[in-house]
């Protein structure tokens, strides 16, 4: 049996915007991931004490209030200030093109811009957790 | 139940090939009436846009509310009609811009409003008396209220005159937009204590704007927005009628509604058809309305949100147009049409002057304004807006047997029904069943355009934050203190709260000690996570 790779799908911030998050979550639920959705408005301290508590392998932030840059940044702090620093982050929502590689910059994984489809999220998910392609029911995963 | 092969709505209305008269019911004269007439299906006024136009009112707000000043008089010197205040979110929850958990997002999707010093600011050389100013904030929404009634006074604008609207509308903020701050039952109270003060004092302003929009942006279908908006309507009347100190005619025409008009073009006319009537019905047989003008159903709409797309965005310009012209042909009274850069950032200069050209060419240039609902009688919008109708009833009475429209929000029902219609939506556009240009059909490796949209920068910042720290070393703080005490004390009990949060405003307390003092009384919403 392998444990199944777990996933924190979070909002950050005040932005109540989370049909994205929602949809994000049950598109991994559907793929096999095990999702817990933090609902809105979280800060990101209590953020990184569910991905903790939870021991997830990676958290997602949606944020749709351009306040992405520093929300990601304090998320991470609170992460590696939790000693979680090897869970990873990856950020949705409204950021325009110029904040992508800010964002990388200041340890995100992956960035999903307005318009990234649910297919590639869901790839990229499984390629940076090491998922294998079909968890759900694999014994042969390396996890 | 749709059988196989079968054309719908997005709503999953039946379409059929063809319409003829044996499609309109047998009292369709009656059922319909005429323009200004109950049940005002074809439009509150006899003369239509004929008369008067919609009000064009662009949401607009960011960042100072001196840039924000300079926006609303550059919108108003393009030809806009209205104000329409977007608040910081900060602002929106009732947290003031120096609390350090709120330090991203000042000034950021709305203009930043800490105290009546800056509203102050954001109203300066524009007159109360002769623009009207509508007001996108729920959670804060009495206190902005509080603002406007201050600012006026001292623009010496009497409280009769002044025109608007304040959303204020909390129970769509639980399911969707999220600005909630306190459990339903006190926000609820305020809600009507705010429709109370207009009714008596501020009889020019809309007190409530039941909005539907953020259901549908959040994943409602068109029946779905109207079913749960009309609910929430409900909910608002059933508070005030219960308190037996108002009949429904002193304060239902200062109940107006705001809605998502999105692609489905006659979808989108029959459901403001459909809205406009079954209002006047609910209006005039639940409470017994006597007056016309209680039963009219007035609305506001924004064209644009979900369906603006990232891919290929100058497709948006053409989507908002379409869009735009559906709402007119269902006869709103005023619209908000989105830029076609929504998706990445707030608008630049150019793309929301583009957005009111757009309203400004449908209104002077298509001729769709010359005769009263062009599309009545059509033998396909006549039976769309019944079956529109229809499906709204079913929807609500289904609400009000699982105990109402609170009941289903704090159950979740609410939100799990939009999840589900999300996904299902979703799942149709990955398939390709529903066709979206640019994104699922003729793609292109576009890349995403560089914007420079306006960002606070430190500067800003900092006026904000100096602002607010003046405020409380000059203001008399013992007066202020008092306010906020007699507040409390208000709030425990049962009196009208607008004059004691008249008094706090126009004693400089802040919007985050308004609010925090009425947290301390009714506590804070614990929202449940449905996905």
């Amino acid at each position: 049996m392998t444990t199944p790779v777990r996933v924190l799908v979070a909002k950050p911030g005040l932005d109540g915007h989370d049909r994205g998050a929602k949809l994000v979550a049950r598109a991994l639920r559907d793929a096999g991931f095990e999702v817990i959705y933090t609902g809105i408005r979280q800060k990101p301290e209590m953020i990184a004490s569910i991905a903790v508590q939870e021991d997830v392998d990676l958290v997602g932030l949606s944020i749709l209030s351009g306040a992405h840059l520093g929300l990601t940044r304090k998320t991470i702090e609170a992460l590696r200030e939790r000693g979680a620093g090897d869970i990873k982050v990856v950020v949705g929502g409204t950021v325009p093109r110029s904040d992508v590689t800010p964002l990388l910059d200041l340890g995100a994984t992956a960035v999903f811009p307005t318009g990234s489809s649910i297919e590639m999220l869901v790839a990229e998910v499984r390629r940076i957790t090491g998922a294998d392609a079909d968890s759900e029911d694999s014994s042969d995963s390396e996890r | 139940m749709v059988a196989e092969g079968e054309l719908t709505t997005e709503a999953g209305l039946v379409v059929e090939r063809v319409y003829g008269p044996d499609d309109l019911g047998p009292d369709h004269a009656a059922t319909v009436g005429e323009p200004g007439s109950f049940p005002f299906t074809r439009g509150n006024h006899p003369g239509g846009y004929r008369d008067r136009l919609w009000t064009f009112r662009q949401y607009s707000g960011f960042g100072t509310p001196e840039w924000s000043n300079e926006r609303y008089k550059l919108l108003l010197k393009e030809g806009g009609t209205g104000l329409s205040v977007a608040a910081d979110l900060p602002t929106q929850i009732g947290y003031d811009s120096d609390d350090p958990d709120v330090e991203e997002e000042v000034g950021r999707v709305g203009v930043a409003l800490d105290s009546l010093a800056d509203a102050e600011i954001l109203f300066r050389d524009i007159p109360l008396d002769q623009i009207s100013t509508s007001w996108t904030v729920n959670g804060t929404a009495a206190i902005m209220l509080a603002f406007y009634v201050a600012v006026g006074k001292k623009q010496g604008v009497a409280r009769s005159q002044l025109r608007g609207t304040v959303q204020n509308d909390i129970l769509k903020e639980y399911v969707a937009r999220g600005t909630w701050i306190w459990p339903p039952g006190p926000s609820i109270r305020l809600i009507g204590d705010s429709i109370e003060f207009c009714a008596a004092e501020v009889p020019r302003y809309n007190a409530v704007s039941v909005a539907g929009a953020h259901f549908r942006d959040a994943g409602a279908n068109a029946a779905q927005e109207m079913a749960f908006t009309l609910q929430d309507a409900v909910t608002y009347c059933d508070e005030i009628v219960s308190r037996g100190r108002m009949t429904i005619d002193e304060f239902a025409p200062q109940v107006s509604f705001f809605f998502y008009t999105h692609n489905d073009f006659f979808e989108e006319v029959a459901k403001y058809r459909a809205g406009r009537r079954r209002w006047a019905h609910i209006v005039r047989e639940r409470y017994g309305a006597e007056k016309a003008s209680s039963s009219m159903f007035r609305t506001g709409v924004v064209c644009g949100g979900w369906t603006l797309q990232a891919q290929q965005p100058q497709n948006n310009i053409v989507r908002v147009a379409y869009q735009a012209m559906a709402a007119v042909l269902g006869g709103v009274q005023s619209m908000f049409t989105a830029a076609w850069d929504e998706p990445f950032a707030l608008p630049t200069e150019e793309s929301t002057t583009l957005a009111l050209r757009t309203q400004q060419i449908l209104a002077h240039e298509t001729g769709v304004t010359r005769t009263v609902d062009p599309l009545g009688g059509s033998y396909f919008v006549e039976s769309l807006t019944d079956a529109m109708e229809e499906k709204v009833v079913g929807i609500m009475a289904d609400l009000e047997a699982r105990g109402g429209m609170v009941q289903c929000i704090e159950d979740g029902y609410v939100q799990r029904l939009i999840a589900d219609e999300s996904a299902a939506v979703q799942r149709k556009i990955d398939s390709g069943e529903r066709v979206i240009v640019g994104v699922n059909r003729y793609t292109s490796d576009e890349p995403a355009p560089d914007l420079a949209p306006p960002a606070m920068d430190a500067g800003a910042r900092k006026l904000q934050l100096d602002r607010l720290a003046e405020v409380r070393r000059t203001r008399n703080t013992r007066a202020a203190l008092a306010a906020l005490a007699n507040l409390r004390n208000a709030a425990q009990g049962d009196p009208n709260l607008m004059p004691y949060l008249i008094d706090c405003v126009e004693e400089y307390c802040t919007v985050g000690e308004i609010t925090n003092e009425l947290r301390n009384v009714w506590g804070e919403y614990q929202q449940p996570t449905v996905f």
